[in-house]
């Protein structure tokens, strides 16, 4: 047993949820207990969703406890085809259903005999793996599934005719995800490179067959997409990248990947000295690129060596986040904008060695926990100037008063932003290098406010109304008006005294504060 | 076996049933249970507040914890009083000691925090590997020297609200009992009026208002189940009469009833004006019956009430509400909000006891007819596919609901309110109805306010 007040990654369910949600036309069916479905909530108010979450649960109550689910699942399986007439229904075990042990696989079975819609069950075991890992498997394991059942007919599509990628990756409720998507697509399409497809938000598992059109894959995060990446490297020999583009750096190593992996299908049934010329000519076009961008269109690069960033030179910083958000910011604030990272960490545990490797040479330590408070006393005894990291570690920066700019999941709804704000590409550089500036001279900002005393003249106000009114407060009045909160505390006492000056009262008991409440609707 | 079946008969004879005139005409219906509500250990987080010296552990798995800090939201960060054991593969296959390992956390939370009272919740997980917590408990809490109250507030058996019930169910057998007065002493007998303890959780506030509004008619309150400490756990016993202010207390009834020999008052919830005054009539009509003067104060204190909300009712007036059910508030909402002038579509419930809910039932047919409106279906454990299916034919001007559907109906134009915002709201009293109706119109005028932008 582990106390534990918070945690950066969730259940295993929710990684596979967000997966099958993130598809056109497929249904989850949750086995688990009532109110586990929390998942719905998450995606209907973060994401500010205008469709009903395809999330249905088969509830397993006292009753199923007792005697096993039998029919039910099977049913809810039969039911949800009829009425949503889903492409793929994927059984999602929770915590809850793992422990009964019931054989989910031949509910399946059953079910799928009757179903029109593919069923599958997410392989996914909650004691071990965290919803990131689950994730990642869940889109691997659709992803086989549909490739294994087009081997079978014999489908075998040709790669298309100019280069072209698949994103693997981008899924609902990630960070910044959409924003991401639409900065890689308009990489690519400068490039002159087609999107294949996009996996697997908004993708159709239908089209899933086809993925093998494409020439590259593409994986932008480290947490979801490099099984899959995977798997068809293994099975059709499709190269992959999975350098994570998120700085001008990284952009432009992810850019000459892309020219390799290219390259690298091209040769594969042709002349070497066509390929050759191929793969010249792919360099000469994005190396071109890469120097307008840097020149002349981001504007990151020459922001951090405009005179106003001298003022970063050697700050601090703690990072901390998923592996993706903090190796990439981590490279970044010490590479391209001169700041010290004092410490780099991630929660993502299962994934360390990467991320130390990734880090290596651009921090003086490295972290790697999932305990939230041990997080927060490295920042409280490393002291920073600023943090960069979830939403945890902005409420450590709010207790400690450093700044934090926020970088990666686990975050509230103010991180989905409706503007256009991806973390990818140059236009990501843009927008890390605004936040970046931001919470520093937010820094600034309160530190010079500290010193010169602040302008704050709230007290004085405050002060002058009280002499105003002339009424008493009883102690118990004056006691329960301290409890309101203060935002609205102000306005209660001039309605409290209003109400008791046009009744000629001059105390206002307890009694007189809830009659003016209840009058004037406060 | 012969105490049990006495106890049980005077648990009926406190009931109101074979006396009452007009059997329940309501059409109600069960569907599948398949509907969106909060998982019951959400209580933890209005509970933890209002006992100011508890501690709740919540013994469970990673999406106890992730449905905790998401649901809460930013109330994570303010040190809270609750934490999570979490259950590790070791732990569910019992390789490591539960008595142990629960020993060891308790420990911790007592150096750390020194809480009056721990209170477990149990989880589905602990249902499933049959976790003894309620034999654990005495032992360490008689090694630990802290109160140590086990409540199972799972997800199998329970909807949202409900965990409050299975918390104070657990407490009140804790509450002191009331010693009898000895036959000897005879001057007590005489003088000793009946005592009445409120049971439901509320705000410290609302609870001083409904003190003062019971002591206008001469009605005193002993006490309140929960205090806001665990040390004003109040005294129970035979003389002891105990009404609820929440209509999702009926285990809490229970036990009062049959386990503290309590005196049930079976009344409407002090809810909107009609509910709070049928409220203080019903505790008066047990305990010192309303003087003619009295009597007379109290229905003018509706009728003011009612006229201060005028402004309010006046724009709810006409409208119809459809109401999915996820707190167990819907039947005493739907009684208010018909009052008010609304029209009732359906009013979907996770949980009906229809004993411990008879006299607000009963309110709420006499509302109906007084307001010439037809009953609306009473639907537990409902389907929530099914409802939206009813609600795009019924299409009504409200839907109050859950966030998981608020969205997406908002989107297909239909005006929606989180039912949530009633469970957390201060809702109770005469001077509280205000807020609910403030809800419901905030909802209702936002969405015709925006109708321009399409």
């Amino acid at each position: 047993m582990k106390l534990a007040y918070w945690m950066y990654a969730g259940p295993a369910h929710i990684g596979t949820l967000r997966v099958a949600s993130s598809f056109k036309n497929v249904h989850a069916i949750m086995h688990a207990p009532l109110g586990d479905d929390y998942f719905n909530v998450m995606r209907s108010m973060l994401e500010r969703e205008r469709d009903f979450t395809p999330v249905t649960t088969s509830v397993v109550d006292r009753h199923v406890l007792s005697r096993g689910s039998q029919e039910k699942v099977s049913n809810l399986i039969t039911r949800k085809d009829k009425e949503e007439q889903p492409d793929l229904i994927v059984l999602t075990p929770t915590c809850t259903s793992s422990l009964l042990q019931e054989d989910l696989a031949n509910f399946v079975k059953r079910a799928s005999e009757e179903t029109s819609a593919d069923v599958l069950l997410a392989d996914v075991n909650h004691y071990r793996i965290n919803e990131l890992q689950a994730a990642d498997r869940t889109l691997e394991q659709i992803v086989r599934f549909i490739m294994e059942k087009e081997m079978k007919k014999g489908y075998s599509p040709e790669k298309s005719l100019r280069p072209s990628v698949n994103i693997i990756g981008p899924f609902t409720l990630g960070f910044h995800n959409h924003h991401d998507c639409r900065e890689l697509k308009r990489l690519f399409t400068d490039l002159n490179i087609e999107v294949n497809q996009m996996i697997p938000e908004g993708a159709s598992v239908y089209d899933l067959k086809d993925l093998r059109k494409a020439w590259v894959n593409i994986v932008p995060y480290r947490e979801v997409g490099v099984m899959t990446a995977q798997y068809l490297h293994e099975q059709f020999a499709m190269p992959y990248v999975d350098v994570i583009p998120m700085g001008v750096s990284e952009t432009e190593k992810f850019i000459r990947q892309l020219t390799k992996a290219f390259t690298e299908v091209y040769g594969s049934d042709r002349l070497m000295a066509e390929t050759e010329a191929f793969q010249q000519e792919k360099e000469l076009e994005f190396e071109a690129y890469i120097a307008q961008q840097k020149q002349y269109l981001s504007q990151s690069s020459w922001f951090a060596r405009s005179i106003d960033c001298q003022n970063l030179t050697g700050k601090k910083v703690v990072v901390f986040g998923d592996a993706t958000h903090a190796a990439g910011m981590t490279k970044l604030l010490s590479r391209e904008m001169g700041i010290d990272v004092v410490c780099a960490g991630t929660y993502c545990k299962h994934d360390a060695d990467w991320f130390r490797d990734q880090v290596k040479g651009f921090t003086q330590q490295v972290l790697i926990t999932d305990d939230h408070t041990q997080v927060g006393e490295v920042i409280a005894e490393l002291a920073p100037s600023a943090i960069f990291g979830t939403q945890m570690e902005r409420h450590v920066g709010k207790r400690l008063g450093i700044p934090c700019g926020v970088i990666s999941a686990p975050v509230h709804i103010q991180n989905y932003p409706l503007a256009f704000k991806p973390f990818l590409g140059y236009e990501g550089s843009n927008q890390i290098a605004d936040l970046v500036y931001n919470s520093f001279s937010l820094g600034m900002e309160d530190h010079l406010l500290e010193i010169f005393g602040g302008h704050d003249t709230k007290e004085i106000i405050q002060v002058e109304g009280a002499q105003a009114s002339g009424i008493r407060w009883n102690e118990e009045a004056s006691g329960e008006l301290a409890k309101i909160p203060g935002f609205v505390r102000g306005r209660v006492k001039t309605n409290t005294e209003k109400f008791a000056t046009s009744r000629q009262i001059s105390e206002i008991t307890l009694e007189v504060l809830f009659a003016a409440k209840e009058s004037l609707g406060a | 076996m012969k105490s049990t079946a006495v106890r049980s008969m005077r648990t009926y004879a406190v009931l109101p049933t074979q006396a009452e005139p007009l059997p329940l005409a309501f059409n109600m219906e069960c569907e599948t249970g398949n509907y969106h509500t909060f998982c019951p250990i959400s209580c933890v987080s209005w509970l933890y507040q209002k006992i100011e010296d508890s501690f709740f552990l919540v013994i469970g798995t990673k999406t106890c914890g992730y449905f905790l800090q998401n649901a809460l939201g930013v109330m994570i960060f303010a040190e809270p009083r609750y934490a999570m054991a979490e259950l590790e593969e070791s732990d569910i296959s019992a390789q490591l000691n539960d008595y142990k390992e629960l020993k060891r956390l308790c420990l911790q939370i007592k150096e750390d925090r020194q809480p009056s009272v721990l209170v477990w919740i149990g989880t589905c997980t602990t249902e499933i590997i049959k976790m003894d917590l309620e034999g654990m408990a005495p032992k360490i809490e008689q090694e630990l020297g802290i109160p140590i109250v086990v409540a199972r507030a799972n997800g199998l058996d329970y909807a949202f609200t409900q965990g409050e019930d299975t918390v104070l169910a657990a407490m009140a057998l804790r509450c002191p009992t009331e010693v009898p007065p000895s036959p000897t002493d005879e001057t007590n007998q005489v003088t000793t009026r009946p005592k009445l303890v409120l049971f439901g959780s509320l705000p410290n506030s609302v609870v001083k208002e409904l003190t003062m509004e019971l002591a206008k008619y001469d009605i005193e309150v002993s006490g309140w189940l929960p205090g806001p400490r665990y040390g004003d756990l109040p005294t129970l016993g035979e003389n002891v009469y105990v009404c609820s202010v929440n209509p999702f207390l009926s285990r809490t009834a229970t036990t009062l009833i049959r386990r503290q020999k309590c005196q049930f008052i079976n009344a409407p919830f002090p809810i909107g004006p009609d509910g709070t005054r049928a409220w203080i009539e019903k505790i008066c009509e047990a305990i010192s019956p309303l003087s003619p003067t009295l009597q007379t104060q109290l229905v003018n204190r509706e009728a003011q009430s009612w006229e201060a909300l005028k402004p309010l009712t006046d724009q709810v007036q006409g409208k119809s509400v459809f109401l999915m059910g996820d707190n167990l508030l819907e039947v005493s909402l739907g009684r208010f909000l018909t009052r008010c002038g609304m029209q009732v579509y359906e009013v979907g419930i996770p949980y009906l006891d229809r004993r411990f809910q008879e006299s607000e039932l009963r309110l709420f047919q006499q509302t109906c007819e007084q307001m010439n409106m037809p009953l609306p279906p009473i639907v537990e454990k409902p389907d929530n596919y099914y409802q939206i299916q009813r609600i795009r034919e019924l299409a009504p001007d409200l839907v109050i609901t859950g966030m998981a559907h608020a969205n997406p109906l908002e989107a297909r134009g239909i005006a929606t309110k989180w039912s949530v915002e009633f469970t957390f709201a201060q809702i109770h009293g005469f001077s509280n109805s205000r807020t609910i109706l403030e809800l419901i119109t905030k909802a209702l005028t936002r969405h015709s306010k925006l109708a321009l932008i399409g």
